[in-house]
Formats: structure tokens, C-alpha cells, sequence
């Protein structure tokens, strides 16, 4: 029976994550970012985890709150330093912390070879740059192109806007960005929405996830926040 | 192949060099109409207000930011600001008449794909063969940061550098070899400057115009060989 179970609390929907578990957490910067799951994750007090996302952590909250709680020994991402990176840099800089960077677009292609069953890709990105020392390199159409691994989870935690209770997910706006992706690239996928809707609610033509990619699905309330980088 | 009639270096001498908005607006007018473009974070997010606008002052340029839209707006104040709608510096926006949203794999797919006809990014250093440093100082307390820079320069059909030419110690940032670590090889066609607008060409570095600084001025202050 792999049909997506629906959670009353957060607690529950994190329930068994494994001590060196790689999770995938969703959001760019704090746009899509599951605050709720990540605070029952630090509840939860899984240790040693490899956490894959695109930044590093902001403030104090979310991401950077997992970090701060020492619960990660590892941070896979594309871009770590950030004005309000304050917590993942002094880890860093302490040398508590070890960081692999990523190229973005390397970052979402990889998961979603993961996802998607594909062994490995190649692609130009980082050819010649030292984020490709060590690599595996081929010339294809002239081009030296890398080769690349998948980046697959043992969880994702991600927030999306509105589910069904089959686990079809839609999201809103930016927000959307990890979220599809992870979602396929995770052995078990927990989604945070704040809408839990019947089924049939839902435009088929405009579910984003489909529901056989989502695994444990829990409604929170909405939360407001700043947005960091506002200027 | 006929002759091309060359056009001679403007030489714009009776001003002083461009202003970062002046330079902002010269690299917008060069911008085709029509096309998708990615401004890269920082210094060209000022472009944004000198897009090509039809006869009805609509804007005829698409933006992409790579968090996941096509068609974004202005930036977001007061009211308008929605944490679910950021650009890539994760500075609230707004959405145009005809946005669209996508994830993240999609979002790359645009610029490694080629799909993406034009970005715009800052840089330490840009080498006479188009080669790019933008992401890492290599200085070893400096932690790496690469986000989309890489797949930008790697896969926009054509990428254009805005930059100041000279570091505050007077060095030239356009240079022969990249002494900075690399985000792209031979990857960068334009790099416009606020002294000076660079051609990169398979024949060598030309100069399209010059802005306080005469072309033998510029060629005692850039140890590049510049063509005309």
C-alpha cells in the first residue's frame, strides 16, 4: 500500500527519520521553506543528517534553526553564503560543518535523475571550473561535458499550497521551486500544505505533483514571515 | 564573405565614465526586443528599468529569474509584497500579464538548454577569450557560493558581463587569463564597463565605444590586445 497517509500533527509526519538519514528540504531562501516540518524535525532530534537544499539556512529560523540545533553534519547546496547566513558560517568556520557546492541547476538535475531512475548525466555546467576537479569529463558535440550522480533522499520534507487527500499537490507562485522536484527524488516524501481539500477539488489539469509521488501529507496553519532579502 | 563596412570605435570623450545606471540603460538598449533575458543578481537588476517597450510602453522583454518564472514584474512594495513571490536575490517581485511558474529542474532547463537568449552577470575578472569569474574569490576563509552562475554562463545563447573595468586598486578586470577560479570557459560575448563596451570575437577583444577615455587611453590601461 504506498497511498499517501494524511497526519494531524507535524510530530507524527516526521515520526522515524533515522539518525545519518539524507534529507532533501525544499524552499529558496524562505520561499517554500517547511518551517513546520524542519521545527518537528529538531523536535524529532534525528542526528548526523546530510540535509540537500539550495541555501544554507536564513536567520534564524527553518533550515538555519536545524543547523544551530547540531543535528547536521553535512550541507549539499548551491549557495550557502547569504547576508543572513549567520548560523550556517560560523558552523563552517568552526569547522563543525562540512559543505559540498553544488551548481543549481546540477542541484535540480540531480535530484530529478534520482526521481526519475537515470544512473548518472552528462552536462557542460562547471567544465573547467574547479566545482568539476576529479570528474569524469567527455566531448560530446565539441563541448567538454561533467559527469553527474543522482542526489536521491531518504527524505524530502517540502511545502506546497493545497492537497488533495490522495496527496496531488498544487503550490503557489515561486514557492513551488524544490518542491516537484523532491518530491520524486525521495524514498519517503512528507509534504506540509495549508489546505487539505477532498478528492475531486482539484483541477486535474493543474496538479503540479501527482499524488503517487507524496507519502505523508500534514496541514499547518499558514505562517507569515519577512522575507529576508526585502530591500 | 563580403567586407563588412567596420564601424570605428565611438569614442565618447567630452564625458566622464558611465554611471552604473548609465551603464544599466546602455546594456538595456542593446537588449533585443522579444527576447527572454535573466539578469543576474546585484548591478544588473538595474537593467530592468531600461527594457525595450513597444510603441505603447510595454515591455517587450521577457524576464526569467531562475527560482521559477517567466514574465516577472517590478520589484514588490507595501502591499504588494507576497513571500511567495521572490526573484532570485530573494527580493519580493511582481508578476506581469502572461507569467508563468515552473520548478526548479525546468527552471535550468531553460538556460542549459539553450533556451534562454540573453543573461547579464557581474564578474571579478573576464578573460580575452570570453573565459568568466564571477562566483569565488578562492581566498581560503571566503565560503564558496555558486547558485546559478555556472549554468547561466554555460547556457544563455548569449551572455553579457557588467562590470566596472577597473578593481579600486586601478587593476583591469578584463585581463588575458582569469586569475580567479572559473565559472565558464569562453562563455562571455559582450562585457560592457563603465569606461569602455568589449566584443568578444574568435579573432580577439573589439571595442564597440569608449566613455571618458580615448581608445589609446584605454589601451595603456587594459593589458589585453584591444581591436578596433
Amino acid at each position: 500500500m504506498s497511498r499517501a497517509q494524511l497526519f494531524q500533527a507535524t510530530d507524527e509526519a516526521v515520526a522515524g527519520i533515522e539518525d545519518g538519514s539524507t534529507v532533501l528540504v525544499g524552499g529558496f531562501g524562505l520561499a517554500g521553506m517547511p518551517f513546520d516540518l524542519v521545527d518537528a524535525l529538531i523536535r524529532q532530534g534525528a542526528r548526523d543528517l546530510t540535509i540537500v537544499s539550495n541555501n544554507a539556512g536564513n536567520g534564524d529560523v527553518g533550515l538555519a534553526a536545524l543547523l544551530k540545533a547540531g543535528q547536521v553534519s553535512k550541507v549539499i547546496c548551491s549557495f550557502p553564503r547569504q547576508v543572513d547566513s549567520w548560523v550556517f558560517d560560523g558552523l563552517y568556520r568552526a569547522g563543525r560543518i562540512e559543505l559540498e557546492v553544488v551548481p543549481q541547476g546540477n542541484l535540480a538535475e540531480r535530484m530529478r535523475a534520482a526521481g526519475a531512475g537515470i544512473g548518472a548525466f552528462f552536462c557542460p555546467t562547471a567544465a573547467g571550473t574547479p566545482l568539476a576537479d576529479g570528474k569524469e569529463t567527455r566531448e560530446i558535440d565539441g563541448r567538454t561535458h561533467v559527469l553527474e550522480y543522482p542526489i536521491k533522499g531518504d527524505y524530502a520534507l517540502i511545502a506546497a499550497h493545497r492537497a488533495d487527500t490522495l496527496g496531488n499537490l498544487v503550490y503557489r507562485k515561486t514557492a513551488r521551486n524544490f518542491g516537484p522536484v523532491m518530491a520524486t527524488a525521495a524514498r519517503t516524501t512528507i509534504v506540509q500544505v495549508s489546505e487539505v481539500v477532498p478528492v475531486g477539488a482539484l483541477d486535474p489539469e493543474a496538479v503540479v505533483t501527482p499524488s503517487i509521488f507524496v507519502d505523508r501529507i500534514v496541514r499547518v496553519e499558514a505562517r507569515s514571515y519577512t522575507v529576508q532579502g526585502a530591500r | 564573405m563580403p567586407d563588412a563596412v567596420k564601424p570605428a570605435v565611438i569614442e565618447n570623450t567630452a564625458r566622464g565614465p558611465l554611471s552604473m545606471d548609465e551603464l544599466a540603460a546602455v546594456i538595456g538598449r542593446d537588449i533585443p526586443a522579444g527576447s527572454y533575458v535573466n539578469l543576474g543578481i546585484g548591478q544588473p537588476t538595474r537593467i530592468a528599468d531600461y527594457l525595450p517597450t513597444d510603441e505603447d510602453g510595454r515591455q517587450t522583454v521577457i524576464l526569467h529569474t531562475e527560482n521559477g518564472m517567466l514574465g516577472m514584474g517590478p520589484t514588490a512594495v507595501g502591499d504588494d509584497i507576497d513571500p511567495d513571490l521572490t526573484n532570485a536575490g530573494k527580493v519580493p517581485v511582481t508578476e506581469l500579464p502572461g507569467a508563468a511558474y515552473f520548478h526548479h529542474a525546468d527552471s535550468f532547463a531553460m538556460m542549459r538548454g539553450g533556451h534562454l537568449d540573453v543573461c547579464v552577470l557581474g564578474a571579478y575578472q573576464v578573460a580575452a577569450n570570453g573565459d568568466l569569474a564571477n562566483w569565488h574569490t578562492g581566498k581560503p576563509d571566503d565560503i564558496p557560493a555558486v547558485g546559478g552562475a555556472m549554468d547561466l554562463a554555460t547556457g544563455a545563447k548569449d551572455v553579457y558581463v557588467m562590470m566596472t573595468l577597473f578593481t579600486k586598486k586601478g587593476e583591469s578586470k578584463l585581463v588575458e587569463h582569469c586569475s580567479y577560479p572559473l565559472t565558464g570557459l569562453a562563455c562571455v560575448s559582450r562585457v560592457y564597463t563603465d569606461y569602455a563596451v568589449f566584443d568578444i570575437q574568435p579573432d580577439g577583444v573589439h571595442v564597440l565605444a569608449t566613455y571618458g577615455i580615448t581608445l589609446a587611453g584605454l589601451r595603456e590601461r587594459v593589458n589585453v590586445k584591444l581591436l578596433g
